[in-house]
């Protein structure tokens, strides 16, 4: 009751192609990220989805019929905006029921439906204020309402949690994936912060100039990037970027290790180099170091360190962990 | 203004020149108000006394609700008044909401177009207009009234409205679409309600022009069944003899309708003016 299938949707806004050509299929019940940096046409392409933008060529299946000549309101979508789109004029409660009133349900399906989405998301309280009288967390929670209350085949998330500050962020990350499990609908949602993605996703889609880079599950990406985009665009702090020859391997062009995956040692270790700047985060200590072999790198360590600037280290990486990429910038397998 | 940013003394000078604007702008409205109770002698013997319980006299209001339809004229400068801004804001703000919803070709061009009637005064086509509202059959009727002010507050309302529209959030009027609100639906509901401070800007900037025009209802509309106040005031004054009593009298009560719907406006039109200046 939800599945999603993309051929070949293509954009272009002028003469400037922001969709170059995107195929995805998205089975029933599963949740999908659109991740990739501003400018890459994620957004865009939920648009399209929904079916806010046409687009310029390609097909959009929502459970198996073509709908791209179908309006927003027959998509059988919801979507959750970012700015959190409430209606002003209403309250909570009008807000949550309109899509269905507009469809002419009866009163009564619709307060009980109203009623159940309040309850999951604890709104009760709030049903007869405007959205003006709600906080932000308050109001994107109404926000997630109003798309529930719709039962609809597609959840699309256009970065709900942007506008929310950092602790929110994370107890409205957890209510989205709790409601994923509750309601084992079909979620797509876009983001431009790959901790949302890794933490939220079955599935993620990785985009950069309007082309899919990679699909797969958070630890696919994260363990087997098809390139360097997505292995830099995946795992903070970024993934270090050595030049293959430095190392004295001619087949590659660049050598990626993850900073987690390098061990630092003061007497001995395969890289020497000198510490220009530590960061403490109590969990982690991250260190920028400048060696001789690989130039600027960035070493994660777990707990606390005591290294200092200036201080003489030698750099160890997990070779079994290295990537290896070709020239085109695709992994070398 | 919180009192830790601004000095008594810097407030005080602000206080004073507000101050002074407000009495240069009412002295002429206090002195017809006050001259129109006071008998011909009076008025030209101490044009700046308010009047005494010897001057004081009504002879100009009796004259002009006894001479003319005085009541006929008011409701006719209402008619032409509040329907015109009426269709200018319901025909302004439809155009506005196309050109800064809707991306089709020749937006912009078609922008500019309507911005030129801000450039070109409508006057410059009274020839053309009156040839027009001839060959119509509209000479002597408030509708040819209305029909030019519609055209005349267009341009304005327009550029105004349009700027304010774009500032309407992409994603609300989104939603509804996917809530299944239909095009007029997202414009008459979600976006006319939060525009309504530039819309009472824009009343009241297309309301005093046509309120207080004497040029169309001259050219288009004489007749005495069609006649608004500023032209009915005319009666009084003549090429050899003007009944100052009358003429004040007139236009003291013409203050009133404008005064009643700026107050109805006013409320709306500050926040309008601010809008975009603070958040």
């Amino acid at each position: 009751m939800g599945s999603l299938q993309l051929k070949s949707i293509r954009k272009a806004f002028g003469t400037h192609e922001v969709l170059k050509g995107i195929d995805l299929e998205v089975k029933d019940g599963e949740f999908v990220i659109f991740v990739g940096p501003s400018g890459c046409g994620k957004s865009t392409l939920l648009r399209v989805i929904a079916g806010l933008e046409d687009a310029t060529s390609g097909s959009v299946q929502i459970d198996g019929a073509e709908v791209i000549n179908t309006p927003p309101a027959k998509r059988g979508i919801a979507m959750v905006f970012q700015s959190y789109a409430l209606y002003p004029h209403l309250t909570v409660k009008d807000n949550m029921g309109l899509g269905l009133k507009q469809m002419g349900a009866p009163k009564a399906e619709i307060d009980a439906k109203v009623a159940k989405a309040s309850s999951m998301l604890s709104l009760e309280q709030y049903l007869a204020r405007r959205p003006a009288e709600l906080s932000g967390g308050q109001r994107q929670r109404v926000a997630i309402g109003r798309a529930i209350v719709r039962e609809p085949k597609l959840f699309l998330f256009d970065e709900p949690l942007s506008n929310l500050d950092a602790a929110l962020r994370v107890n409205t990350r957890l209510e989205i994936a709790r409601l994923h499990r509750s309601l084992k609908a079909t979620m797509i949602y876009v983001t431009h912060d790959q901790v949302e993605a890794m933490t939220l996703a079955d599935k993620i889609v990785v985009l950069n100039a309007g082309q899919i880079e990679q699909v797969g599950s958070p630890m696919e990406l994260y363990n087997k990037p098809a390139n360097t985009f997505v292995a830099g665009f995946i795992g903070s702090p970024q993934m270090n970027f050595i030049d293959a020859g430095r190392l004295g391997d001619s087949a590659a062009k660049t050598i990626g290790i993850r900073p987690e995956h390098i061990t630092l040692a003061r007497d001995a270790g395969e890289w020497k180099g000198k510490v220009i700047h530590v960061e403490h985060l109590g969990a982690d200590t991250i260190v920028y170091l400048e060696t001789e072999t690989t130039g600027l790198l960035t070493v994660r360590l777990f707990g606390e360190h005591r290294f200092a600037v200036d201080d003489i280290v030698y750099a160890t990486p997990d070779t079994s962990l290295m990537h290896r990429f070709g020239g085109d910038d695709r992994v070398l397998r | 203004m919180s009192k830790a940013r601004i000095s008594p003394v810097r407030s005080g000078f602000v206080h004073l020149a507000l101050a002074g604007y407000t009495a240069i702008a009412l002295f002429p409205v206090l002195l017809t108000i006050l001259n129109s109770f006071k008998d011909k002698n009076a008025i030209f013997r101490s044009p700046l006394s308010p009047p005494t319980m010897k001057s004081f006299s009504l002879i100009g209001y009796e004259t002009v609700l006894k001479q003319g339809d005085f009541v006929g004229y008011f409701q006719n400068s209402l008619i032409v008044t509040v329907v015109s801004i009426f269709f200018v804001l319901l025909f302004g703000a439809m155009a506005a909401f196309a050109l800064s919803e809707y991306r089709f070709r020749g937006n912009t061009l078609m922008g500019l177009y309507l911005a030129i009637g801000i450039m070109i005064p409508i006057r410059l086509g009274t020839v053309a207009i009156l040839q027009g509202m001839v060959a119509a059959g509209l000479v002597n009727t408030l509708t040819a009234l209305i029909l030019v002010y519609t055209a005349q507050g267009l341009p304005l309302a327009i550029f105004i409205l349009s700027e304010f529209m774009r500032t309407v959030s992409d994603d609300l009027k989104n939603a509804g679409r996917i809530d299944g609100l239909s095009e007029y639906a997202i414009f008459f509901r979600l976006v006319l309600p939060l525009i309504r401070p530039a819309m009472a800007t824009v009343a009241v900037f297309t309301m005093i022009p046509i309120w207080n025009d004497l040029w169309f209802p001259l050219i288009l509309a004489p007749g005495e069944a069609t006649k608004t106040v500023t032209l009915g005031s005319q009666v009084f004054i003549g090429q050899f003899v003007t009944n100052w009593n009358a003429v004040l009298s007139a236009l003291s009560l013409a203050i009133f309708p404008v005064l009643i719907l700026y107050v109805i406006f006013s409320r709306q039109l500050i926040r309008g003016i601010t809008a975009g200046a603070v958040k």
